[in-house]
Order: C-alpha cells, then sequence, then structure tokens
C-alpha cells in the first residue's frame, strides 16, 4: 500500500483510453444504434400504413362484391324478362301458324267439298240420262238434249 | 538462498502482496514518487488497450443492420452507459459517456483479474524470473491492478480533474469561484471561509473515497482468495488438512461466484460515481 508515480501514469493511461474511446468507438456505434432506431421506426410507419391501406382494400373489396353482386341481379332479372318476351313471342307466332294452317286447310276442305259435289252433280247427270235411256228404251240424243240436261243439272 | 523451505503462510501472503517495481525490492517508505509499480502498469495498460481495441472493433463493424451477437452486446453496454449519463449529466456529453464506458469496461477487466487463479500468474512470472537467472522467491507480481491504491486513486484523480475542467468550462472561472465561496451555506462575507472550507472537504473526500472504495474491495477479494488458498495448500495426508482442502475448494468456488457480482457492481459504481461527481460540475448551486 504505497503511493508513487504509478498514481500520474495511471491518471494518463486513464485520460488516453477515454480521448481513444470518445474518438474511435463512441461515435460510430451511436451513429449505428440511431440509423437502426430510424430504420425500426419507419419500418413501423410502413407497417402501420400497410395496416391501413389493407382496410382500406378491404372496404373497396365489399363495395366493388356488393356492386357486382347488384348488377349481376339487373342483368338476370332483365334476362328473364327477355326470356319470358321470347316464350310469349313464340307462342303467339306459334299459335299464329297454327290458325293460318287451319284456316287454308279449311279453304282447301271447302274447295275441295264442292268440287266434289259439282263431280257428283256430273255423274248424277250422267245417272240420270242413263236411267232415263233405260227406262224410255231409246236413245236420247246428248247434243239435242243439252240444254235440258244443263238445266237439270243445275236443279240438283 | 533464502527460501529453500516452502514458505509460510504469512510469508506466502507478503510475497503475494508485494508488488514488482522499479527498484526491485519493497517500497520503504509509504510514499516515493520516483518509483513506478511495474505490474501494475502493465496489467492497467494491457487491458485498457484491449479493452478499447474490443470496443473499437466493434465499432468499426457497427452496421444498423441486424447486429451480431458481439455487436449486439456492445451495443447493450453502450446503450446501457448512454441511457445512465443521460439520466446524470445534463450537457454536452459528447466526452462524458464515452469516458463512462472506458470506465466500466476497463475496471471491469481490471477487476476480473481477480478471478484468475491467485497463484497462475505469480507463478509463471516466478518461473520466468528463475529461468532468467534471479531469486523466484523475489519474484514479485500482483495481476489485480485495481487492488493497487495508486492505480484507483489515478483513476479517481482523473476524475477530479475533469470535474474541475467541467467546472471552470460550465460555468466560467468566475462563477466557479463564485460558487466555491457562497455554496453551500449562501453568500455572505462570514460565511465565505466556511463555503470554501466544506467544498475543499468535499472535493478531497470525494476524490479519496471514489479511489479508495474500489482498492479496497478488490484488495480485500484478493486477500480472502489468498487465504483460501491457503487452505487448499494445507494438504498434507492428514484427515484435517483433506478438510481444509475440500473446505478450500468450496470456498474458492462460493467465493468466486460471489466476486462475478463484486467485480460489476464496483465497476459499475465507479462508472456511476464518475457520472454524479461530473454531473454535479454541470450543476449550479
Amino acid at each position: 500500500m504505497n503511493l508513487n508515480a504509478t498514481l500520474f501514469a495511471q491518471l494518463v493511461v486513464f485520460l488516453i483510453l477515454a480521448w481513444f474511446t470518445m474518438k474511435f468507438v463512441w461515435p460510430p456505434i451511436m451513429k449505428a444504434l440511431d440509423e437502426r432506431a430510424g430504420k425500426i421506426a419507419d419500418g413501423l410507419a410502413a407497417a402501420d400504413k400497410a395496416r391501413a391501406d389493407l382496410a382500406h382494400a378491404g372496404q373497396k373489396a365489399i363495395e366493388e362484391m356488393r356492386k357486382a353482386r347488384e348488377s349481376a341481379t339487373v342483368a338476370r332479372t332483365a334476362a328473364e324478362a327477355q326470356v319470358a318476351k321470347l316464350i310469349e313471342d313464340a307462342r303467339n307466332e306459334g299459335a299464329a301458324i297454327v290458325k293460318a294452317a287451319r284456316e287454308v286447310a279449311e279453304g282447301e276442305a271447302a274447295v275441295a267439298s264442292q268440287r266434289a259435289r259439282e263431280a257428283l252433280r256430273d255423274q248424277v247427270a250422267t245417272l240420270a240420262v242413263a236411267g232415263a235411256e233405260r227406262i224410255l228404251r231409246k236413245e236420247i240424243n246428248a247434243q239435242a238434249h243439252a240444254a235440258l240436261l244443263t238445266q237439270l243439272k243445275s236443279e240438283l | 538462498m533464502a527460501a529453500e523451505h516452502a514458505p509460510n503462510a504469512s510469508e506466502y501472503i507478503i510475497h503475494h502482496l508485494t508488488h514488482l517495481n522499479s527498484l526491485g525490492h519493497k517500497q520503504a517508505a509509504l510514499v516515493d514518487w520516483s518509483v513506478f509499480h511495474l505490474d501494475t502498469l502493465f496489467w492497467s495498460i494491457s487491458l485498457g488497450m484491449l479493452a478499447v481495441l474490443i470496443l473499437a472493433r466493434a465499432a468499426a463493424k457497427a452496421t444498423s443492420g441486424v447486429p451480431g451477437r458481439f455487436q449486439a452486446a456492445v451495443e447493450i453496454l453502450v446503450e446501457m452507459v448512454e441511457s445512465q449519463s443521460k439520466s446524470i449529466v445534463h450537457g454536452d456529453r459528447s466526452f462524458v459517456a464515452p469516458l463512462a464506458l472506458t470506465v466500466f469496461v476497463w475496471i471491469f477487466l481490471m477487476n476480473a483479474m481477480d478471478l484468475l487463479p491467485v497463484d497462475l500468474l505469480p507463478r509463471l512470472w516466478g518461473g520466468v524470473y528463475a529461468a532468467a537467472g534471479h531469486d523466484p522467491a523475489h519474484a514479485y507480481m500482483r495481476v489485480v491492478p485495481t487492488a493497487d491504491l495508486n492505480a484507483t486513486l489515478g483513476l479517481s484523480l482523473g476524475v477530479l480533474l475533469l470535474c474541475l475542467y467541467y467546472n471552470v468550462k460550465i460555468k466560467g472561472f468566475g462563477g466557479w469561484v463564485h460558487e466555491l465561496f457562497t455554496a453551500p451555506f449562501g453568500s455572505h462575507p462570514l460565511l465565505y471561509p466556511i463555503n470554501f472550507a466544506m467544498q475543499m472537504v468535499e472535493f478531497v473526500a470525494k476524490t479519496v473515497s471514489h479511489g479508495m472504495r474500489l482498492f479496497g474491495n478488490m484488495y480485500a477479494g484478493e486477500l480472502i482468495f489468498m487465504l483460501i488458498a491457503l487452505m487448499g495448500a494445507a494438504w498434507a495426508g492428514s484427515a484435517s488438512s483433506a478438510m481444509l482442502w475440500v473446505g478450500g475448494v468450496i470456498a474458492g468456488t462460493a467465493w468466486a461466484i460471489f466476486h462475478i457480482l463484486i467485480i460489476t457492481l464496483q465497476a459499475f459504481i465507479f462508472m456511476m460515481l464518475t457520472l454524479v461527481y461530473i454531473g454535479q460540475a454541470h450543476e449550479a448551486h
């Protein structure tokens, strides 16, 4: 436990070491720490922003889906109306075609029956002539009696 | 040759407590400014260089990206010192905070020399000394610089000088002189001498207690390691000496573990008091 010049040597060494630390150790470490703190702060801010963006995007997506659903509903309604109209038109057209066909058929049937009746008349006239021939047993000149026969025919 | 026999307990301890100095034998006078403790200088300067080189290495590789373990450890230390200095010293800390870091790391390393086996380095030195043709009984080597009063008082004197410097720097020379005579009791001509005396006592007490506290703790710790080593050395074949040896192992283990706390705590206390004293120099009364 003696005091000697070691004391002053120690003092000088102490101040030199402290100076060295101040010059070469402290500033780079503090710089790195501050920079990292800045980076972390930036990262946190970016994370907050990203979270806000995400929430915003979610809202937007919900909104878009709602719009899409609405427009789909509108489209379906329109399509259904169009389909109903098409069916209705087709039905009407079909009915019209059926009606026209029936009318044509009926007209043709009337013409045919008219024609048949006229043919029947001709044959009746011939039959009547033939019957009258047989009854009279004599030949009737068809040409001579054409006026009579035409009269008879029109009376049938 | 004097010591053919094994040293007895008191010789062992005295040998371990004797410094390797520039005289070559034990310093006779209590104070002799022409003498150097070579062992204290060697170990404290070596450890100081080691400390600043480790820190400088960390500083050179420091990045603001993801730190490695080494960088993170140094950063934890730096952040601890930075937050302590920030809370204690109000003003420009561009020198004070690095100073506190130096104090902590350096004193911690010097204290940690206590954890090496108490005979290891002295015995190696004895071997070197003997190989150089000298009497190993005179191969003195103390490896814990902080267990030398010169080292700790040198540090506390350094802190005192810094306190004086900051007193003048912050308050101006006139302001500081004014404070020396008017604080703590107040500005009255009758109180000037009392104030001044109190201030002187305060400076002396701060400095002496600052250095003595560290020295006392480390010196006592070193002494206890020596006593425990003596217990271990009592091995002589008998049952009671074997018990002493076992006791030495147990006590050595316990004391070394406890000493981990002490060396850290003393380094921390020295750093904190350095900050407090320099912080006081920053504050006007």
